[in-house]
This record gives C-alpha cells, sequence and structure tokens, in this order.
C-alpha cells in the first residue's frame, strides 16, 4: 500500500500551468490549509461553547470552578499551623470568607454570558480544572492529566482499526470492481446491511462467542494483569487484547464500506477516459492505479473522513464494552460517578480530535486534488 | 400512486427487502399486542414495582424454553398459595379454644436438577398468642423428613438453607439438595414424583389463623428468564420493541424531514440564508455528538424523549443537507419552477408542493436506512449508563446484563435475547432501505 500513496501523477492529469509555476501551487496550497484552519478553528470555539451551554445547564461549570476554589483553600490553610490551632467554628468561618474573597476575585459573581466567554478560553487553552472523584494512575487530579493518560490506548485502538479497514476495505473494493459480479461481489452486497449494527455491537457477540464460550481470547482490557515485564511479551499480550476489539470494528464496518467504495470505483471505471485507456491497451493494472483510483483519490479520502468522524464516537461506546483503558471508558466511569469536569473535559478533548483530523485530512486532500492547487472548483468538504 | 405502487413492486425483488419487510411487520404487529396487553403503568410497575411484584420469580435464570434443547431438565419455579387447587387447608377446633391447621402443598417434580431455593412465606393474625408451627418434608417414596418448627410472627419467612438445625440433621448438605436427592443412587440426582410439604399448626386463639406460601425457586424461568433483581426479562424485551420502533422512526423522521426542509429553504431563497445553512452543516458535522449527548444525559434528563429531541437537533444540520441541497440546486432550475413563479406562486408554495415533491425518492430511502442508526443509539446511551430512567429497553437490559457480568457469569440468555432483537431490528430496516437505495436510484441498479 505504500506504492499507492506514492503515486507518481499521471502527467496527462495535471494541467500544464501547474508545471510552470510550482510557487504559485504552493501559495495556492497555503491559502488553501490556511483558510480551512481558520474554518476549522471557528467550528472548534463553536463546539467548546457548544459544550460549556450545555454544561452549565445546571450550573456544573460553576461548580467545578467552586469546588475547585474550595480544595485550594482548605488545603492552603491547613498548612498553616495557626490556623489549625483555631476552634473549628472560626476556622470554617475563615475558610468561608476566603473563598468569597476568591469567588470575588475570579468574578464567578458575575452573570453567566460574560463568564461563559472566560470559560470557553480556559476550555480553549486546555485548562480543564480538576475532577471531583478520579485521579489518574499517577494519581493526579489534574482532568488535563487524566485525559492525557487515556489517550495514547485511545489512539492505538483508533489508529489500528481504522487503517485497517479502510485499506482491507479499499483493495478489496478494488478487486471486486474488477471481478464485478461473481460470488464474493454478491456475498458483499447481501451482507452490507449487516453494517447497520454498530462495532460495540459486534463486540458483545465475539466476547460471547470467544471468551465466554471458546475461553481464547481476553474478555478485555488491553493487556494482561499483571502487565508482563518483557517487552516482547507486553506487545503480544496487547496484540492479543486488540484482536477482538479491532475485529468488531472490522464486522461493523467492513461490508457497508467496500460495498460503497466498489460502487464507487465502478461508476468512475464507466467513464469514456477510462474506455479509452482500455482502447489503447494499456494494462488492467495500469487503468486500475492512473485511471480509476487516482482520480477518485480525493472522494475516497473524503469517505475515510466522513468515517473517521463517525467513528471517533463509536469508539466511546466501543471502549467501554471492551473495558479498553481509553477516553470512551474513562467518560463511562465518569458518568458512573457523576464527575461533571471529567465528562466537559472529555468532550472538549474529542472535540479537538475531531477537528484535527479532519484538518490532517485535509491537508492530504490538498496534496492529492490537483483543483486546489489550480484553485477552480475547490474542495467539498 | 401509480409510482409508488411500481415502487413497491420493485422493492419486492429483492429477497432481502420482503424478508426484512416480514420482520417489520412482526415486530409492529408485537407492539401492538404488546400495547395493548401491558399497558404503560402496568409495565411500569412489572419492571419497577419492587419485591411483592418479582419475589416469586427465581434470580437471573434462563427462559424456561432453553429446557428444550437440554438433555438435563431444569425445574421451573413452584409457587403454592392458599388459593391454589394443590394445597390442602384443615382445620380443626380442640378444646380451650386452640385449632389446629394441616396445610399440605403438593406437588409434581420431574426435573434432572435440584430447585434453587427452598422459601416458605407465613403470614399469621393472632392477638398475643402467636401460632406455633411445625414442617414436615414427605419424599415420592414416602420417607418423612422433619423440617423446622418455630413460633410464627405476623410475618415470617422461613428459608430452608437457613435452618441450621435442618442443615445438621440433613448431614451438611444444602436443603434443595437433600430433601430433593434419590437416596438408591449414588451421587446427586432429583428423584421424580409427588412431594409433600406438611405444615402442621396450633392456633390459641379463637379468631386466628394461620396462611402460608411455599415458594420453590426453578433454574429456569418464563418465556424470557429473569434478570439480577428476579424481574421477568420478557417485559423489558415486549415493551423495548415498540420504544425502538418509534425511536427509531420518530429519529430518522425528524431528522430527514427537518433537513430536507432546511436544504429547501437555504436553496430557494440562495444568498446568505444559503451561505449560512452551509455553514452551520460544516461546523455541525464536527461537533462530537455522542459526548454532547453524554453530557445532556448526565447534566439535564435520561428520558429518551429528551434525548431523541437532542439527537434530532444535532443531526438536522448533517451530511444530509449536503445531499439534499444538490439535488435541489437542479430541481430549481427546471422549467416547471419557472412556470411555477410566473404564474405567482408564493415561496412557501413553491417550496412545499414544487420542491419537495422532486426529492421523496431520495427521501424515503434515507429516512429508512436511517432507522437503525437511532434504534442502536438509543441502545449505545443505555450502555453508557444513560438509559431511560422508567421505560425498560433493550439497551437497558444489555447494559444490566454488562454490568452484571452475564458473559462471565455464562448468562448469555440474558444479553443475547435483546443483542438478537436488536439486531433483527436493525438489519431488517437495512435491508428494505439497501432494496429502496436500489430501486429509486437508478445510477445504482446498473451495478
Amino acid at each position: 500500500m505504500a506504492d499507492d500513496a506514492s503515486l507518481p501523477l499521471p502527467s496527462d492529469a495535471v494541467p500544464a500551468e501547474i508545471k510552470k509555476s510550482p510557487t504559485n501551487a504552493a501559495v495556492k496550497l497555503a491559502r488553501y490549509t490556511l483558510t480551512k484552519m481558520a474554518m476549522l478553528l471557528i467550528a472548534l470555539t463553536i463546539g467548546v461553547y457548544l459544550t460549556i451551554l450545555i454544561a452549565n445547564m445546571g450550573g456544573y461549570v460553576d461548580q467545578i470552578l467552586k469546588g475547585q476554589i474550595r480544595e485550594q483553600i482548605t488545603v492552603g490553610l491547613n498548612m498553616d499551623p495557626e490556623f489549625r490551632r483555631l476552634p473549628a467554628a472560626q476556622r470554617n468561618e475563615l475558610v468561608e470568607q476566603y473563598i468569597a474573597v476568591e469567588e470575588g476575585r475570579l468574578n464567578l459573581d458575575q452573570p453567566f454570558m460574560l463568564r461563559s466567554f472566560r470559560f470557553l478560553f480556559r476550555a480553549l487553552s486546555l485548562n480543564l480544572g480538576r475532577a471531583q472523584h478520579m485521579s489518574s494512575d499517577s494519581g493526579s487530579r489534574d482532568v488535563r492529566n487524566i485525559i492525557l493518560e487515556r489517550l495514547p490506548s485511545t489512539l492505538l485502538l483508533m489508529a489500528t482499526a481504522n487503517l485497517l479497514l479502510f485499506f482491507t476495505s479499499v483493495f478489496f473494493a478494488l478487486y471486486l470492481s474488477r471481478n464485478y459480479g461473481n460470488i464474493l461481489d454478491k456475498l458483499v452486497i447481501g451482507m452490507s446491511p449487516f453494517s447497520a449494527a454498530p462495532a460495540w455491537f459486534y463486540g458483545i457477540f465475539l466476547i460471547l462467542l470467544f471468551s465466554a464460550v471458546l475461553g481464547w481470547l481476553p474478555f478485555g482490557g488491553m493487556v494482561a494483569a499483571p502487565p508482563p515485564e518483557d517487552p516482547v511479551k507486553y506487545t503480544l499480550s496487547l496484540l492479543r487484547h486488540l484482536i477482538l476489539p479491532v475485529t468488531a470494528w472490522m464486522l461493523s464496518g467492513f461490508f457497508a464500506s467496500t460495498y460503497g467504495y466498489r460502487t464507487f470505483f465502478l461508476i468512475f471505471s464507466m467513464e469514456d477516459y477510462v474506455e479509452l485507456a482500455r482502447a489503447k491497451g494499456l494494462s488492467a493494472r495500469e487503468i486500475e492505479r492512473r485511471y480509476v483510483l487516482r482520480p477518485t483519490l480525493p472522494n475516497i479520502i473524503t469517505n475515510f473522513l466522513l468515517m473517521l468522524i463517525s467513528l471517533w464516537q463509536g469508539a466511546i461506546i466501543l471502549e467501554s464494552v471492551f473495558n479498553w483503558p481509553g477516553l470512551g471508558s474513562l467518560i463511562q466511569r465518569a458518568i458512573g460517578l457523576f464527575d461533571s469536569p471529567v465528562i466537559v473535559g472529555t468532550t472538549v478533548i474529542y472535540a479537538y480530535m475531531l477537528v484535527i483530523t479532519v484538518f490532517l485530512l485535509d491537508f492530504i486532500y490538498a496534496l492529492v486534488d490537483p483543483r486546489v492547487r489550480v484553485g477552480s472548483g475547490g474542495a467539498k468538504l | 400512486m401509480s409510482g409508488l405502487r411500481r415502487a413497491f413492486k420493485d422493492v419486492m425483488q429483492f429477497p432481502t427487502a420482503v424478508v426484512g419487510l416480514l420482520i417489520i411487520f412482526t415486530l409492529v404487529l408485537l407492539s401492538i399486542y404488546t400495547i395493548v396487553t401491558i399497558p404503560y403503568s402496568e409495565a411500569i410497575r412489572l419492571w419497577r414495582g419492587g419485591e411483592e411484584v418479582w419475589g416469586d420469580n427465581p434470580r437471573a435464570v434462563p427462559p424456561a424454553w432453553t429446557n428444550l434443547f437440554r438433555q438435563q431438565k431444569l425445574p421451573e419455579s413452584v409457587v403454592l398459595t392458599d388459593e391454589s387447587e394443590l394445597v390442602g387447608k384443615q382445620m380443626t377446633a380442640m378444646s380451650d379454644g386452640m385449632t389446629d391447621v394441616l396445610l399440605e402443598y403438593t406437588f409434581d417434580y420431574n426435573y434432572d436438577a435440584f430447585p434453587r431455593d427452598l422459601i416458605v412465606f407465613y403470614t399469621a393474625k393472632y392477638e398475643s398468642l402467636a401460632p406455633y408451627v411445625a414442617m414436615f418434608w414427605v419424599t415420592p417414596d414416602g420417607r418423612e423428613i422433619r423440617l423446622g418448627d418455630f413460633t410464627s410472627r405476623p410475618s415470617q419467612t422461613y428459608r430452608f438453607d437457613q435452618d441450621d438445625r435442618l442443615m445438621r440433621r440433613l448431614r451438611g448438605i444444602q436443603p434443595q439438595v437433600a430433601l430433593f436427592d434419590d437416596p438408591e443412587v449414588d451421587g446427586e440426582q432429583p428423584l421424580r414424583g409427588t412431594y409433600t410439604l406438611r405444615v402442621e399448626a396450633l392456633l390459641f386463639e379463637a379468631d386466628a389463623d394461620l396462611d402460608a406460601k411455599f415458594v420453590l425457586y426453578g433454574q429456569v424461568h418464563g418465556l424470557a428468564g429473569t434478570d439480577h433483581r428476579r424481574r421477568d426479562l420478557s417485559v423489558a424485551l415486549l415493551w423495548g420493541i415498540p420504544l425502538a420502533l418509534s425511536f427509531g422512526l420518530l429519529g430518522a423522521l425528524g431528522t430527514s424531514i427537518l433537513s430536507m426542509f432546511i436544504a429547501a429553504i437555504g436553496v430557494w431563497f440562495g444568498g446568505v440564508l444559503d451561505e449560512l445553512i452551509q455553514r452551520i452543516t460544516e461546523v455541525n458535522m464536527l461537533l462530537p455528538t455522542l459526548p454532547i449527548l453524554i453530557m445532556v444525559g448526565t447534566f439535564q434528563s435520561r428520558s429518551i424523549w429528551a434525548m431523541l429531541g437532542w439527537i434530532i437537533a444535532l443531526s438536522i444540520f448533517g451530511g444530509a443537507v449536503k445531499g439534499y441541497r444538490a439535488i435541489f440546486l437542479q430541481v430549481k432550475e427546471a422549467p416547471y419552477i419557472e412556470a411555477a413563479k410566473a404564474y405567482g406562486a408564493g415561496n412557501a408554495r413553491i417550496i412545499t408542493l414544487y420542491l419537495i415533491p422532486r426529492i421523496i425518492p431520495v427521501l424515503i430511502p434515507n429516512l429508512v436506512n436511517g432507522i437503525p442508526g437511532f434504534v442502536f443509539l438509543e441502545a449505545a446511551l443505555a450502555v453508557l449508563g444513560l438509559g431511560d430512567p422508567v421505560l425498560p429497553t433493550w439497551g437497558k437490559l444489555i447494559n444490566d446484563a454488562h454490568s452484571q457480568g452475564a458473559l462471565y457469569n455464562g448468562q448469555y440468555y440474558w444479553i443475547l435475547q435483546p443483542t438478537v432483537l436488536l439486531m433483527l431490528t436493525g438489519l431488517a430496516f437495512a435491508m428494505v432501505g439497501f432494496a429502496l437505495d436500489r430501486v429509486f436510484n437508478p445510477r445504482l441498479r446498473e451495478v
């Protein structure tokens, strides 16, 4: 698949003026990228602001902040030996006084509309506050630390599952479009409604079959407990734990996306220029690479992008079903413990992840779609 | 109309679509049956009533029909109250106002496994002198085993396996095993036949009375088994059907019709409005929908109808708007729109009577294809612990089963029943939607 990523640009597909002025193309690319980035930043800001508005429906954002202030002040005052000698009533009074001053300093007495913009800035700068009940494995109560600790496992699962799904389905779709109408093709068409069920749903069946009944694979988690010391064994254990969630992902996504790509390739291979290439006597492989795959690449990337966006969120439930120690199971535990700072923080992180994903893919899109560099039309997404 | 009939005929060409339609039809019939036989309030009572509603059910046992696939038949529950024909009650008056009560509970036991539990619930009516109760167990081969004896309180529960003296008499073997064990056979095997529980009580007051309910907790129960709180799963499975169908249908209908209107209005009025709608769509696609729903569920309301409202609100500006917009842009240029404008049709009239009807062929497959997504979304929210607090849904069953470790404990029925129903529902709509897509979308029909 490496050679497909670095497909040589077919000379006849690129209009001549680009070659004359590579700087012009670079400027256009840069302008496109900057516009996209600005758009995405606006989207991110709106998304996070909406999150804050929803979270504040019960005054929860205030609660996050107030809890934080209370803890800081109580801990701070308790460090003082003078304070500890005071009678309890006086101590409480002092704490309340300090809290009132601090809340005044942070403008908690201002109307929400004013403060919401301050929250927005805090959230955008990933200043997510302190958790009420949960703590990271290293013992930190900082929501950002809790989330950052979980992020790598989510990324590992997501990347493995999505890349595997993407490449297998694109290549299988190419095969099917070549052998259009054979048994495998019909099978994929017939199976595509099965993609209506999400991955977590297949996950339950897989756990039932392979863990509960057959006992071949673990019920969930990321590595065996206790984690093996030896890095090789650790990796093997990790792979063993990856099998079921990734298979669930594939089962849920494979048929529909293969069917989608296959139909797409078929429609494109009916174009006249493909007929012409065939008439010229080019080999089937050549036609596929230069005349079918190359022009559909931007659309494939858009498809992949849309899939990623919806699947990012599917991962939340997949992780909680498989007990995968990522963001998804974090948010599930936070729901159980009613830990509002963690829930809000995870939502903000999800908003960031979506935007970053879209940006990266948009950039790749710009690289492969000649229209962006020429400046006509422009990308759809 | 004839167009729709032709489309229906075309859809019937797909065998999968026929299967899908049959499944949907069955589900609709089942939901009507459910709503008629178990009204809403009754369903809530059965699902959230408390111990008195489900106290006689065994805890977390598979459905009774699983016995068909077992060589070793598991016992079903036996519940015998005074009203039952199998119970004989004799009251004999004795001297000095005392009454002798004889209660006999007779039942057949033809299973290959032992019961889960044996309990007798007594209710005694007296002023000051409590009745004295003694219990005896008569096996099919005529052995008589003395159980406990005690002075009954107004409401007394006798659990066989918590009677230490009985346990000692049975040499430490659990009563539910020892009382049914066949002495002729080595190892533990229940003796088949008719058993009798005899309760002899002495009432010390003239108008005192004693009633008792004997419950033998089986290892299978009813049509769908029970959960960890002894609730009958069939209530939730049946009520899950109308809930899932209405949730899916309302969600898909609301989303597609609203996005259709938005796209139509944007295209028709064009300019800034269209531009604004497109930008909102782009931003909306980047919103983390599920985390936002999770926040709504945690902070605002877990009611599935509130959730449905939020889901629709978050998805009306979804990708569908782009698709509809592309079609409306073409339709807008059609000569008949020009004609409508010429005879002076207003904006609202053109949008509703000229633009929107043209999109129905695209809308219908989209709508049907959208239903499974909503059905599974509801289940997903429930699995995350954000199920409706009152209504029994399939997702909540899966969540219960998952959090109670049903898979680890081998209680597969508990998780399989709701998942298979979910799968059937999702698959049925997806199969019909797939066929509709190919019928209404000529470009797909060729390939």
